[in-house]
């Protein structure tokens, strides 16, 4: 390894990096816009379902109850109906994802409590607009529904409070924005690393550099090293939007993110090193850099929750650096964890960082065939 | 026939780090060169004996071996079979030493597009571990000798096709390596900036440099001292362009008659002739020599084409297209080689 031969590769990549418009506006911008789309636009968390009701009792107890449900912002009533059919119509169509019916004899039942009270039907082609009308069937209403004060032992379900623990207003962006940080550099990370690469033995320039003194050592390390310091601006875009436009909390210590950060860029890098093994043309390293980045998104934990995915695809998103780094960096900004509470996912980052890299300087041969 | 087996010195060992570069010695010699790409053979059973301070040609049809039987001898490919010994390292075991010794000059343009003649120099000077102060030394002798002074600044992308090739051979030399490999350097260069890349390799070649260079170009082959004929990935004949032309005595004649075009359709078919070819109003026959000239006068006569058959010198086309003309031919000679 030779300083001087290392640092004119660092220099070289630099100068091509100032060059690429498009790349170079994509290392802001890729974050930037990122951030802006996913934090206004991603939210878990269902309010103002475009819904319907159809209140055939028109009782007093049945306006208390629709004006209780209105005031959750979970659904938005839209549409009064009269008719049954309607329902139907509107939901087909669907210009209403949710509605609720109240039926003629709704006073009798909620005394003579035989059957369920009122109903809310649901489009279930949404799988979250499904999860979101259970949550709401599980309010306590029981003050609305039980005017005589009498306990219905059924009801008990619907009296469990959630209680949102470290995002009590329940502002998707604080969920988001700590995760989006890692989509962002699995992203660039690993799609500029192996084009970066690839482009090199793509456009010929590696016929000429592996007949000079170059290791490929030498080559990959100059050629990532740039990237390591481009991942380190892109996280401090997004806390620095985050921080501001979304007012996310880094409770933990900005040295602990900083160095999560580094570990899982350097983890990615090696990704694309190993992709830029695999793969003869930029388009080749594209395609296979994002068929790694759906699993890593998806199972990471980043979207839907670890908890709820079946055991083999929990094992699967073990072995993604990306479901570790969800979890320090949620950790360290949302929980105020150090690293010494979250050093297994900061070693499960190195372990898959050094095998990975091993493979690819092995698959690494100074030769053409 | 028209192929002679290479002179092989009977014990020129060399030392593993001589360097002088001194004329007769032996820089490249390889024996049983042979490449193959799954059933495809690329490279067939080749033996080369390249001295210093030369030009040394491969002429040879596209597809012919003659990439891969340079990227074997720096080491870029490894051979199927053989033995290599390139300024006395084995190749490919001493690759790695051999390549602080020698340049290699590819068939496309393998500079940055995206840096400027300077920085693309700068770079290859950082790679061959210069000094800041040596490099931007050498770098400013280069552009000069080279005629890129203008040009520093301007991105690779922009140059013209000469111009690149220069920036491509500045490159090369930048390290003043002993040994230059040049893959068909001139291919998209007009017929000016070829004779002056010519005229810099013999510059490079009087101060010692030994220079390997493919091309399909029968001018620049006449320039070389020494020459390999490749066809089909086999060597099909080597030596000086004045040996190889001396070998096809009376093998070319020369037909003036009123209708070359008729001539040539008379011609076509008569055994002994090996190809034809028609010269401004004239007709060229290379022949399998022997009594060829009187057949060929007689089947000209037979045909009612009153013609003037001459001999006449052997030029560098008719070595090549004696020499690559049939596979059962080649075949023959081969055996007759070895």
């Amino acid at each position: 390894m030779n300083l001087r031969r290392l640092l004119s590769i660092v220099v070289k990549e630099l100068r091509q990096l100032r060059r690429d418009r498009l790349t170079f506006a994509m290392i802001v911008g890729i974050p930037t816009m990122q951030l802006l789309l996913f934090g206004y636009a991603i939210n878990l968390d269902i309010r103002n379902l475009d819904a319907a009701v159809l209140d055939q009792a028109q009782t007093a107890h049945s306006r208390e109850v629709i004006a209780a449900l209105g005031e959750t912002h979970v659904m938005n009533f839209k549409y009064r109906l009269s008719v049954p059919q309607q329902l139907d119509d509107l939901l087909r169509a669907g210009k209403i994802s949710a509605g609720l019916v109240i039926p003629p004899d709704f006073e009798r039942r909620l005394i003579v409590q035989d059957r369920v009270p009122m109903q809310i039907v649901v489009d279930g082609s949404d799988q979250v607009t499904q999860q979101a009308a259970r949550q709401l069937a599980a309010l306590p209403l029981v003050g609305v529904l039980n005017p005589g004060g009498s306990q219905n032992p059924n009801q008990t379900a619907g009296n469990v409070e959630i209680v949102n623990f470290y995002n009590p207003e329940r502002l998707a962006p604080v969920n988001t924005v700590p995760g989006l940080i890692g989509v962002i550099l699995t992203m660039t990370m690993v799609l500029f690393t192996a084009m970066a690469i690839v482009r090199e033995r793509e456009r010929g320039n590696l016929e000429f550099l592996i007949a000079t003194p170059v290791s490929p050592g030498e080559l990959t390390i100059g050629k990532v090293l740039p990237f390591v310091g481009i991942g380190l601006i892109q996280t401090t875009v997004v806390l620095l939007l985050g921080t501001l436009i979304f007012h996310v909390p880094i409770r933990g210590t900005l040295l602990d993110v900083y160095t999560s950060a580094l570990v899982f860029i350097i983890a990615s890098l090696s990704l694309g090193v190993f992709i830029s093994t695999l793969a003869q043309t930029q388009f080749q390293s594209m395609q296979l850099a994002f068929f790694t980045f759906l699993p890593q998104i998806l199972l990471s934990g980043f979207m839907f929750p670890y908890a709820g995915m079946p055991v083999p695809a929990q094992w699967l998103a073990e072995i993604f650096p990306m479901t570790h780094f969800v979890r320090l960096i949620r950790g360290i900004m949302l929980r105020g964890s150090g690293l010494a509470d979250l050093w297994p996912e900061l070693a499960a980052l190195g372990v898959f960082t050094v095998v990975v890299l091993t493979i690819a300087v092995a698959r690494t041969r100074k030769r053409l065939d | 026939m028209t192929a002679t087996p290479a002179p092989v010195p009977a014990s020129g060992h060399l030392p593993p780090q001589a360097g002088e570069g001194k004329a007769g010695e032996v820089a490249i010699r390889a024996r049983g060169l042979t490449k193959r790409f799954g059933s495809v053979v690329a490279v067939d059973n080749v033996d080369l004996n390249v001295e210093r301070a030369q030009v040394y040609g491969f002429l040879g049809p596209n597809g012919s071996g003659k990439s891969t039987t340079i990227r074997m001898l720096c080491g870029l490919l490894l051979p199927s079979a053989g033995d290599i010994e390139v300024l006395g390292y084995r190749i490919p075991e001493q690759a790695e030493l051999l390549k602080r010794r020698i340049g290699y000059m590819t068939q496309k343009f393998s500079l940055y597009d995206d840096l400027t003649v300077y920085e693309n120099l700068d770079f290859v000077a950082a790679v061959h571990e210069f000094d800041r102060a040596r490099a931007r030394k050498r770098i400013d002798e280069l552009l000069d000798r080279y005629w890129l002074g203008d040009m520093r600044k301007r991105l690779a992308a922009t140059l013209s096709g000469g111009q690149k090739q220069r920036l491509a051979l500045a490159a090369a030399v930048l390290h003043a390596p002993d040994l230059l490999l040049l893959d068909e350097p001139t291919s998209a260069v007009d017929p000016q900036s070829r004779r002056e890349f010519w005229d810099s390799l013999f510059d490079l070649v009087d101060g010692g440099t030994t220079i390997l260079v493919s091309t399909h170009y029968m001018d620049e082959a006449e320039r070389c001292h020494r020459l390999a004929i490749l066809d089909h990935g086999r060597l099909v004949a080597d030596g000086s362009p004045q040996e190889l032309m001396d070998q096809l005595p009376g093998m070319a004649l020369l037909v003036e008659c009123a209708n070359a075009r008729k001539a040539q359709v008379a011609l076509n078919g008569l055994p002994g002739v090996i190809a034809m070819a028609q010269i401004g109003a004239h007709l060229r026959v290379l022949t399998e020599g022997g009594d060829a000239r009187a057949n060929v006068a007689k089947k000209l006569q037979e045909s009612g084409i009153e013609a003037r058959v001459e001999k006449t010198s052997p030029n560098l086309e008719d070595v090549f297209v004696a020499a690559t003309r049939r596979p059962d031919r080649d075949t023959a000679t081969k055996e007759a080689r070895t």
